[in-house]
């Protein structure tokens, strides 16, 4: 490993074609926060009716332990932790994105209403599509995606006057918002009891019965659109500085804009259809991973994997530490409501100091 | 020196149907700091911004060394002309030096992120800018000469001939307006950049400016170098302002002593 430092702050790595900027405290958090998942994902399958401790766990999942322990693991609890992984990991960097282009921290994609319109139209499917086949497979992940997309597109467009500025998105954003929940309520209303009552359970966000088809689909499309968006970083950085300064660096500002916010509204709509909009991970996620990493705007990997801990940790505090099972997504809200508040009275404190 | 060459032809600004500027056609003299300058509202920083490409005239265009400056690659364009937007902001946290290295950004790649020229070319703008020191502080820390000061060195690590700045000295107190402008002239003189900027202080634009573009209501009134140009009739005309122009006695140029309706009179002493 060579790093050279002229730049303070800004060691160099690598040499001829591929260099970069040696950040040790980036590194570290990451790899620190892939142990925790991982930890936690051991954590959350140990549990059940017949408990599992943690390293046998971890062996199970890495190749070892019994047949019945393989078999307990692998087919029936992973895939549940699993689909929390990827569904976290995928709100993790969707709201990143969202809050980096927009510079604003409220940007993220469930308090914009974007996972609201993904499901409002999961919700619409569910209540009004006939056929079982038709409603579950293809249906509502479908109505998932062109509702996020759509919403995604309406509030971008009603907010454009000349560019994108955070402020006029997020007052547009909890209209939206607030319009689909309506939408949506309306819809449970006038829906047959049954019906309701399974969209209420999606619709607050749950892990219960995921298995490997849940995961399969979630983890091909994070891969995909999570690339997508990790290529995008270097454009990205120079976005966070503006529209203006973008430009003049070279940056062609809304096709990389269009890039990320598109790949950003799938991985969310990709994450609604997998478990429910699950809320508050969007939004919390990559505040906390750039507090911890310290870095000037939310890092996107880092972001992914607070998401990914987050959703698993709160689904073992909603199976096991509560004296009720809920879904998981009351258990983040709990904790993403807070959090918000923390964040306005810090907000409105630096503008008034 | 420098070998670039901006043009403006038969330029028509407008956002939206509301049209801004009109008409505009002027050559920048390469290698020499330009002013512009006008009343609020006379679509100076309009034209600055389609010189930089950051607005999309509705016609004519702007060349650049006779190219049309729309028509090409912004990343091209990017590595012969910088800009300085009015009062830019930095993400929170972001320091000194990682902001002045976004200015490498045209040079860069996604695999070749921190090259040893980017190193080298920081580290310069730094040095110049007297940042060094502030390197590692986060940009939204520092007092508002400083950061200023940041800005500018990141639009110099970008190492274009051309360097536009709009309204370079906005809210910042008199001492670190001239600070900020000594700073420019020093690009001008020792590296021989081409600085186009706008400025609302007559006297700081006279003082530091080779040549001055004149504007009023959307039209270039006059051009040339403030000397020739700065007369009390101009400044009645194009600014409905009364005054004297006597001779700086500091740098010998002009100098503007606006004559207002009140205490327009010597007061006794007493």
């Amino acid at each position: 490993m060579t790093t050279t430092t002229l730049v303070p702050g800004r060691p160099r790595f690598g040499r001829g074609r591929l260099t970069l900027v040696w950040r040790p405290r980036l590194v570290a958090v990451d790899v620190a926060l892939l142990v925790l998942v991982f930890l936690l994902v051991c954590l959350n399958v140990g549990q059940g009716d017949y408990p599992i401790s943690v390293p046998d766990v971890a062996g199970a999942i890495l190749g070892g332990g019994n047949e019945a322990e393989q078999f307990i693991v692998w087919n029936l609890r992973l895939p549940r932790s699993v689909v929390g992984l990827l569904v976290g990991a995928g709100f993790g960097m969707s709201g990143a994105i969202w809050q980096s282009i927009t510079r604003n921290p409220l940007a993220s994609p469930d308090l914009l209403g974007i996972t609201a319109g993904a499901g409002a139209g999961a919700v619409a499917v569910i209540v009004f599509g006939s056929t079982a086949v038709l409603g579950t497979t293809i249906g509502v992940p479908a109505a998932a995606m062109a509702g996020g997309l759509l919403t995604g597109v309406a509030i971008y467009l009603l907010a454009w006057r000349r560019g994108i500025e955070g402020f006029r998105l997020v007052l547009i954003g909890v209209a939206v918002n607030g319009i689909l929940i309506a939408l949506t309520n309306w819809m449970l209303v006038i829906g047959e009891i049954w019906d309701a009552q399974e969209a209420t359970v999606w619709l607050n966000g749950s892990l219960t019965g995921r298995d490997w088809g849940d995961a399969l689909p979630a983890a091909i499309a994070l891969g995909a659109i999570g690339t997508v968006a990790l290529a995008s970083t270097f454009q990205l950085s120079a976005l966070k500085l503006g529209d203006d300064t973008a430009r003049a660096l070279g940056v062609r500002v809304q096709l990389s804009q269009a890039v990320l916010l598109i790949a950003s509204v799938l991985l969310a709509a990709m994450c609604v259809t997998a478990a429910g909009p699950i809320g508050f991970i969007a939004f919390v996620a990559p505040q906390v991973a750039l507090r911890i990493a310290r870095t000037p705007g939310p890092p996107l990997l880092a972001s992914a994997l607070t998401g990914a801990a987050l959703v698993v940790g709160s689904d073992y505090v909603a199976r096991v530490l509560l004296p009720t099972e809920l879904p998981v997504g009351i258990v983040t809200t709990a904790i993403g409501g807070p959090f918000l508040m923390y964040l306005i009275i810090r907000t409105n404190r630096r503008l008034s100091r | 020196m420098s070998s670039h060459q901006i043009t403006a032809e038969d330029l028509v600004l407008a956002y939206g149907d509301r049209v801004v500027a009109d008409g505009l056609t002027t050559e920048i003299p390469s290698g020499k700091v330009t002013t512009i300058i006008g009343p609020n509202g006379c679509g100076k920083s309009t034209f600055l911004r389609a010189v930089a490409r950051l607005l999309k005239p509705r016609s004519g265009q702007v060349l650049l060394d006779g190219k049309a400056i729309t028509s090409m690659r912004t990343r091209e364009v990017a590595k012969v002309l910088g800009m300085l937007p009015q009062s830019p902001t930095a993400p929170e946290g972001l320091t000194v030096a990682d902001l002045v290295a976004k200015g490498r950004h045209p040079h860069q790649s996604w695999l070749r992120q921190w090259s040893s020229d980017d190193e080298t070319e920081v580290d310069a703008a730094l040095r110049l800018t007297g940042m060094q020191e502030l390197a590692t502080r986060p940009v939204d820390e520092l007092s508002g000469g400083q950061r200023q000061r940041a800005w500018i060195s990141m639009a110099l690590a970008q190492e274009t001939d051309i360097l536009l700045l709009d309204e370079p000295t906005t809210y910042l107190d008199l001492a670190h307006q001239v600070e900020v402008l000594d700073l420019v002239d020093k690009l001008h003189v020792d590296l021989g950049r081409t600085v186009v900027m706008v400025l609302h202080d007559l006297n700081l634009a006279v003082r530091y400016s080779d040549h001055l573009i004149v504007m009023r209501e959307g039209r270039i009134v006059t051009s040339g170098s403030p000397d020739e140009l700065i007369t009390a009739e101009l400044l009645r005309d194009v600014f409905g302002l009364d005054s004297q122009v006597l001779v700086d006695p500091v740098s010998g140029r002009p100098m503007i002593v606006p004559i207002g309706v009140r205490r327009s009179a010597p007061t006794v002493q007493h």
